[in-house]
């Protein structure tokens, strides 16, 4: 695939001077719009996850028209509701030595030296008013017996600055957000559309000025038109079919967007997730994820020799290899999750991984469960084992876990300035759907505190900024046929193939192709090898996908066709972007670049930048560089030995 | 394992459908009851028939968007379990499986297995929230709350919005969802100003819909997938006395 470089991007509109002054900085310098105004000013918000549900919540609340939509029955149900871990904030209950600073140095460190210091100070800041907020909407998270809250630590941190609701964080945050969205549906301010899928966005004098949806119970096409746009679509993990994600999560929201002229930043950095369950047969439609919170207190292991099909009880504690705790004696079993989930590959690489196909390796809690007893363990982990032991149909009390990676999360996204505004005017992206504050690695319980961040706090200030030049006047009806007709066209076209391979079979390749060659480890060979494949598959399944029905009902099959025509694009891109960065950092590991030990290598001389990508027409995107620099946190090789 | 399933087949809100049989062959214990359902629609695709609809998301039991009633019970047999949580390792090889949409007239049919749960979006409306802007909430240890008020709202707060407690009331009531938020909420400090309004109009939302009344059968606690307690239901209604007398 071919790529020209153009223009480096230089300007994020970050406000200069001491890194902890620059976002009060910014919210003086916004303009405001008169109150009076504000009723005439529509924005569109697309996505209730955290992140969109709590910015439409904010802006209807501050007097915005706002039109809110999302795919499934209800806004309650985004997949940000499957979260468990927790979220993280810069309280200093504890007083164990956190701070805003030092949430800022980790977010900084584990993202590998690839994101933004601006961003992710505001983010540190911000964390802290996300607790209050969520306290206050009565969010039950977890207390002690004085009636404080209770935190944990959480993976890669070494302070205690997570907060949780027991295995469900993120059900109850984002229920939290619901409830405050809901009341602005019934004060008028917000219009809920569920059950409608956004297929285009309309652009008119160079400004984002709506959306084309289609009714999915209806099949009907819909204009909708704003004056300010913001994607919260949530990431785009499921391009490899088999991830974490809810089954609906997609790309087309973005891509479609990316396709308008918005870049598409570090499409390349994933996040695989260490501790998954195991898959166990072709059938298999998603994956399951086990809190790393586990890694507290279970320990991870293979045994020492290959092959060994001992039961794990069997196995002596001097014939078992506790891998992390051995190479990391520092950090063990809560190295950040890139680390882990490598570990585990390698190990099983070695032919040393345990259960089906040797592709998992033991979260044991044995020692644990003698240390605390039983009880102790039942009440932290409890719902956890339970979940692990219906899908298994095996006891973790008395069974190791077996665990594996699996994706979990995307770092890249859409590319914002620090406003979180694309490179198309009046186009906001926020939470997973964006690409700006984690770098090439994403903390734990770190995308709760940026989604709801964005949403809460961040958004509504700096879209505020934008509208006060509006209301924008009549949108172009040109702009928006050409966008119904682009929409209207790729349905008929999906409808009129009548082929015989079904839309999931396609996804299905396509996962697989994109995990072996483009997942944890990356080299030149399987990114070409990807890069030349993936256009194949494209045209065979525009060539002989099955679509059954029609548009004018509620079709399953045409919605599921339609997302994974766009997965191909974006899963193109994603190659692209990854044989292009031939250094390693963070999720993304390139073989070829890594040191004496195995650990990623960064080359910070080559690529100390975000690469944000411009859609051409002829298909050959653009690469602009947006240069990253440090001036707080010393650029360093990542160590966690 | 090899079964015959019996689905409730519906084009759209008018049609009055119909039950359609269907074998399954090979089916392997391990895997869940969507991915059973995954495997035929697959089949039915490449045959050029109109698979089942039915709906799904999250698939590991939070989001609340799936829901059959299988063989006769909401979610099916297995205890405090979703229908995604649901494994083929729990029926019988050769069995039959009868799967229908929750049916209650405020959760109109949209197809097949497909429903319209909006009305629950609205009793939410009416009330199920506490009134904060973001921006002006106080430090959260400002005010302390009990472990134990804390442990019992998160326990009334998990209720994942199935309507699977509707399906299985013979009344076809809702009171174990609403009564589910507003013990979630009026168990805690920041629920207190706007306890007794809440439990008012989130009731008289739920009458509105045409939910139907409470008659203490039990049936929804024993299909609710979280294990919402009857005692929430005694707790609304006494909420909503209050309100009524004040
Ligand atoms: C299993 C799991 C556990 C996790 N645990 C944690 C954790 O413990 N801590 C942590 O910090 N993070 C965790 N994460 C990550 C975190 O949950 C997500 O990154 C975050 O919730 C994303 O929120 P969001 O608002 O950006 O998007 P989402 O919650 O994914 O919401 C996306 C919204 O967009 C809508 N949408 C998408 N496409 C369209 C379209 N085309 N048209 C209309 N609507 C559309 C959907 O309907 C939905 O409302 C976890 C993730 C997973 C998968
Ligand atoms: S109370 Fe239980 S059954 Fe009813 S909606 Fe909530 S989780 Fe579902
Ligand atoms: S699909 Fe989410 S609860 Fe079943």
């Amino acid at each position: 695939m071919k790529y020209s470089e153009g223009p480096e991007i230089r300007d994020t509109k970050a406000p200069s001077g001491p890194v902890e002054e620059r976002w009060e900085k910014r919210k003086f310098s916004a303009k405001l719009v008169n109150p009076a105004n504000k009723r005439k000013l529509n924005v569109i918000v697309v996505g209730t996850g955290l992140a969109g549900g709590s910015a439409a919540a904010t802006l209807g609340e501050l007097g915005y028209n706002v039109k809110s939509f999302c795919y499934q029955d209800s806004p309650r149900r985004a997949h940000s509701i499957a979260a468990q871990g927790g979220i993280n904030a810069a309280k200093n209950y504890r007083g164990d030595g956190d701070s805003i600073y030092r949430l800022f140095y980790d977010t900084v460190k584990g993202g590998d030296f690839r994101s933004r210091e601006s961003n992710v100070y505001r983010l540190a800041q911000v964390s802290v008013n996300i607790i209050d907020q969520a306290v206050a909407q009565g969010v039950p998270f977890a207390r002690e017996y004085g009636g404080l809250l209770d935190t944990r630590s959480f993976g890669g941190a070494q302070v205690s600055r997570t907060f949780y609701a027991r295995g469900q964080t993120g059900q109850q945050l984002l229920l939290g957000a619901y409830q405050a969205l809901e009341r602005q549906v019934a004060a008028g301010t917000v219009t809920m559309h569920t059950r409608h899928e956004m297929l285009d966005l309309i652009v008119a004098d160079g400004r984002a000025r709506g959306v084309i949806v289609r009714d999915m119970v209806t099949g009907e096409i819909e204009r909708h038109l704003a004056d300010a746009v913001v994607l919260a679509t949530g990431g785009y993990g499921n391009v490899f079919f088999l991830s974490t994600n809810a089954k609906g999560c997609n790309t087309t929201a973005i891509w479609r967007a990316h396709e308008r002229g918005a870049y598409f930043a570090n499409p390349c950095y994933t996040q695989i997730h260490p501790t998954c369950i195991p898959v166990s047969g072709e059938y298999q439609s998603k994956l399951t994820l086990m809190s790393e919170s586990l890694r507290n207190d279970g320990r991870v292991w293979v045994p020492l020799r290959m092959n060994d099909t001992r039961a794990p009880g069997d196995i002596p504690d001097e014939e078992r290899d506790y891998y992390l705790e051995r190479i990391y004696p520092a950090f063990g079993n809560l190295v950040p999750r890139d680390i882990a989930s490598r570990a585990a590959k390698n190990v099983c690489d070695e032919g040393r991984g345990v259960g089906p196909g040797g592709l998992g390796v033991y979260l044991d809690f044995r020692d644990a469960i003698a240390r605390l007893g039983r009880p102790a363990v039942e009440k932290k982990y409890g719902n956890l084992f339970e979940m692990y032991e219906r899908i298994t149909g095996e006891n973790p009390y008395d069974v190791p876990m077996r665990i594996y990676p699996a994706v979990h999360y995307t770092m890249g996204g859409l590319w914002v300035d620090y406003d979180l505004q694309s490179t198309i005017p009046g186009l906001f992206v926020i939470g997973e759907a964006n690409f700006s504050d984690h770098g090439a690695n994403r903390l734990g319980a770190s995308a709760l505190m940026q989604g709801l961040a964005d949403g809460y706090f961040v958004l509504p200030t700096t879209i505020g900024d934008y509208l006060a030049a509006g209301p924008f006047g009549d949108v172009d009806d040109e702009a928006v046929a050409e966008a119904e007709i682009r929409v209207r066209t790729k349905i008929d076209r999906l409808l009129a193939v009548n082929g015989t391979r079904t839309p999931d079979s396609f996804h299905r390749e396509l996962g697989k192709l994109m995990w072996d060659y483009c997942g944890m480890e990356r080299t030149e060979e399987s990114l070409r090898k990807a890069l030349e494949r993936i256009p194949e598959l494209r045209k065979e399944f525009w060539e002989n996908v099955k679509v059954t029905g029609t548009n004018e009902e509620l079709n399953q099959v045409l919605e599921k066709a339609g997302r994974v025509a766009d997965f191909f694009d974006l899963a193109e891109l994603m190659c692209l972007d990854a044989l292009v960065r031939t250094e390693s950092c963070g999720g993304h590991f390139r073989a070829e670049s890594q040191d004496a030990d195995g650990e990623a290598l960064r080359d910070d001389e080559h690529f100390a930048h975000v690469s944000a990508w411009e859609y051409t027409a002829s298909g050959e995107p653009v690469l602009h560089k947006e240069p990253l620099e440090y001036e707080y946190v010393k650029m360093t090789q990542r160590s966690y030995k | 394992m090899n079964l015959t399933l019996r689905v409730w087949r519906q084009s759209g809100r008018d049609d009055a459908g119909r039950m359609v049989t269907y074998q399954v062959e090979d089916v392997s214990p391990d895997m869940s009851f969507l991915e059973m359902l995954d495997v035929l629609n697959e089949r039915l695709i490449v045959e050029g028939d109109d698979p089942i609809a039915f709906d799904h998301d999250c698939r590991e039991g939070i989001c609340g968007m799936c829901g059959m009633v299988i063989n006769g019970v909401a979610h099916g047999e297995q205890r405090a379990t979703t229908t995604c949580q649901l494994h083929m390792r729990h029926f019988e090889d050769g069995a039959t499986i009868t799967i229908e949409p929750w049916r209650a007239a405020p959760f109109p049919v949209v197809k097949d297995l497909v429903v319209d749960r909006s009305a629950f979006d609205r009793i939410i409306q009416a009330g199920g929230f506490v009134s904060v802007p973001a921006g002006s909430a106080p430090d959260a240890h400002s005010v302390p709350v009990r472990k134990e008020d804390a442990d019992a709202a998160f326990d009334a707060a998990t209720c994942i919005g199935c309507g699977a407690c509707v399906a299985a009331c013979p009344n076809g009531s809702a009171s174990l969802f609403t009564a589910a938020k507003i013990t979630h909420l009026g168990l805690l400090p920041q629920g207190q100003p706007e306890r007794l309004s809440r439990a008012k109009a989130m009731v008289d939302q739920m009458d509105a819909e045409g939910f139907g009344g409470c008659t203490n059968t039990g049936e929804c606690t024993a299909v609710c997938p979280k294990g919402i307690p009857l005692d929430a239901i005694a707790q609304m209604n006494s909420d909503y006395l209050k309100a009524n007398t004040k």
